[in-house]
């Protein structure tokens, strides 16, 4: 086998799992849930990008995906309502259809994979053209995503409050409950994942991704050498909000519903967690670790739901503490580890732990 | 106009919370690069602190804790210090998934220790009068969180200006590597200024109780806030949160006024970041001449 091929058996393996054994193996339920961490996987696919190549520490990557997500939401809606008005809004009480859902009616599905990528160029743009970076963008981002769920679940007759936007009748033609739906929407969403992991790993191959992670590096340097940082900052981030955004596009028709509970501080870090512990410098590894991670969560919960929170939050401790490369690191850190020990010095061309 | 004119001691006192909450956070980001998302924690376990007490000091609770809240959340803070955040300095990225791990795990302790449902603590009768002030009136509580604001933020001035343990504080702030090599012992001055940071939240806490119940995620509610003073006033300056905190409270206020709760949060946001486009460090900055 050559090397070439090589490099392409593990994705391989993961896409035959993906395509073939799970919907033979699982129940039509469980499949239905394999398709949501999907979702989360996708969403972690950016923040990979843009956090273990880039640096960016992005804690408001619910905000794109809410933005996709509701974009799609509002689409499904008014193809329900058939020129009424969406029920939640007469509950509300809102008897015109307001301005801001109107160009959602007509090519809503087409927006929702766009409408993420204009606020974080703009967003990005801004904050990165002064040069606010590390935790100051950490906690930028994280602002963002609290304002946006407060503005969603104030604006009740405009987004549906806290309920959010559920209750889809008709998903593209089909009834979103029935089997064959869920199937073709699993994978729809996993050739999706597949498409934009290669086309990410692509990215990070390319002479951008070296430019980007010597970014992440040394920024100064970068820009000492007549590069613009902040323009590779800006496309990058750019780059994983729309797959954010891509993923909320996704989840909405395979969940049935996006509320504000999905999108706020908390469920963006989770994504971030999930990164973390499969390995930020590996895209695979943020990809892996959101599936294991969500799945993980699910079924301790079932179990004993106030202890998921402890789990979760004792395994973040320790990954940051002993695994900061995460699961993906772990060779790497037990090959260093090893070559310490004999003494010869550890191999070069290993990511730095970020010190921005 | 009277309407628009109450909206003034709204948002000093909206300000003076957010001040309190900040003020723990400046140094410990400012001085350890630590961003510390456990803050919110120490926070709630101030205003618990306060809630247990009232078995013992009745409706005095309050003010009798106050010191035992500061050195509880102090206690707490000393010891994530000790265990977890003092392998974690020069990467403050890090630090930050770190503490809101152990941000998670103390929620959830609180849950299971005090139950869920927000709780009660009973404000004593001093405090829960009224003041008419120009036509506006304002709670007793309100200019009694405003007083506990001035004050704290006057004792931190003293010890920062004034004290030897201040000075050396200082020290490390603006230079670790010279402090160090001056004979400041940085590591017993980090421990010290994590210990004071998270008092601060702990006093914070117990503030909190007098303008509303006290529920396992308190923290949450103010972490984000007070993160954004820390931003725009600038790391590590005593004067940057005093007058960030004071304009972003005002700009709360007036926001709710003119539009609603929830768009007034954005509006906040939306002036934070056009701030930042002035000034990226926020209002004060440490002069430095290291290159990142």
């Amino acid at each position: 086998m050559s090397a070439r091929l090589r490099g392409h058996a593990p994705f391989a393996a993961v896409a035959v799992l993906l395509l073939v054994v799970a919907p033979l193996a699982l129940p039509a339920f469980r499949l239905d849930e394999l398709a949501k961490y999907l979702c989360f996987a996708i969403a972690a696919l950016g923040i990979g990008l843009a956090w273990g190549q880039g640096g960016m520490l992005t804690l408001g990557q619910g905000v794109f995906f809410g933005l996709g997500g509701y974009a799609t939401a509002m689409y499904l809606k008014l193809h329900d309502a058939g020129g009424d008005l969406p029920d939640f809004m007469v509950w509300s009480g809102v008897e015109e259809l307001p301005a801001l859902w109107r160009p959602f009616g007509a090519a809503g599905f087409a927006l929702a994979a766009v409408v993420a990528v204009p606020v974080a160029v703009v967003l990005g743009a801004l904050v990165f053209r002064q040069r606010v970076r590390g935790a100051y963008f950490a906690i930028l981002t994280q602002a963002l995503a609290a304002a946006f769920v407060i503005l969603l679940v104030g604006q009740q007759g405009l987004t549906g409050g806290t309920n959010g936007l559920t209750n889809f009748y008709d998903v593209f033609g089909r009834d979103p409950e029935a089997e064959g739906t869920q199937r073709t929407l699993y994978f729809v969403t996993a050739g999706v994942l597949g498409a934009l992991y290669l086309g990410a790993r692509q990215l990070v191959r390319s002479r951008f991704g070296r430019l980007l992670v010597a970014v992440r590096d040394g920024e100064d340097r970068v820009r000492f050498l007549g590069y613009n940082p902040a323009t590779v900052k800006t496309v990058t981030f750019a780059v994983s909000a729309g797959m954010a955004g891509l993923a909320g596009a996704l989840f909405v028709p395979v969940v049935g519903i996006i509320s504000p509970s999905l999108l706020g501080v908390v469920p963006s870090l989770e994504l971030v967690v999930a990164v973390a512990v499969g390995g930020r410098y590996a895209l695979a590894g943020a990809v892996l670790g959101a599936i294991v991670m969500n799945y993980a969560k699910t079924s301790f919960s079932e179990q004993w739901a106030g202890g998921w929170l402890y789990l979760e939050g004792a395994l973040f401790v320790l990954v940051m503490t002993l695994a900061p490369r995460g699961a993906a690191g772990l060779y790497e850190q037990a090959r260093d580890a090893l070559a310490r020990r004999r003494g010869t010095p550890a191999p070069a061309a290993r990511p730095r732990e970020a010190a921005t | 106009m009277t309407s628009l004119l109450n909206q003034l001691p709204i948002g000093l006192s909206i300000g003076a919370v957010l001040l309190l909450t900040a003020l723990g956070l400046t140094f410990t980001f400012g001085q350890m690069g630590v961003v510390n998302m456990a803050h919110g924690e120490f926070l709630m376990a101030g205003a618990y602190t306060a809630y247990l007490l009232q078995d013992w000091a009745g409706a005095q609770a309050v003010p009798v804790a106050l010191p035992v809240a500061f050195l509880v959340a102090g206690a707490l803070g000393w010891v994530l210090e000790r265990t977890a955040i003092r392998h974690f300095y020069g990467r403050p990225l890090d630090t930050l998934l770190l503490t809101w791990g152990v941000s998670l795990i103390l929620q959830q302790a609180a849950r299971d220790l005090f139950g869920a449902p927000n709780v009660q603590v009973v404000a004593p009768s001093w405090l829960t009068g009224r003041v008419g002030l120009s036509g506006a009136t304002l709670p007793h509580a309100r200019l009694f969180i405003m007083a506990l604001a001035v004050a704290c933020v006057v004792g931190i001035w003293a010890y920062l200006g004034r004290s030897r343990q201040g000075r050396r504080m200082r020290a490390v702030m603006q230079n670790r590597e010279l402090a160090a090599v001056s004979g400041v012992a940085t590591g017993r001055v980090d421990q010290l200024t994590f210990f004071i940071g998270s008092g601060l939240a702990g006093v914070a806490g117990v503030a909190l109780t007098l303008v509303g119940p006290v529920g396992p995620s308190i923290g949450t509610y103010y972490i984000v806030d007070a993160f954004l003073v820390v931003v725009a006033g600038g790391l590590g300056q005593l004067r940057g949160a005093v007058i960030a905190a004071l304009a972003l409270g005002m700009l709360n206020s007036f926001a709710e006024f003119w539009t609603d709760a929830s768009l007034a949060k954005v509006v906040v946001f939306a002036v934070v970041v056009a701030f930042l486009q002035v000034r990226p460090q926020g209002l004060f900055v440490l002069r430095s001449r290291a290159l990142t």
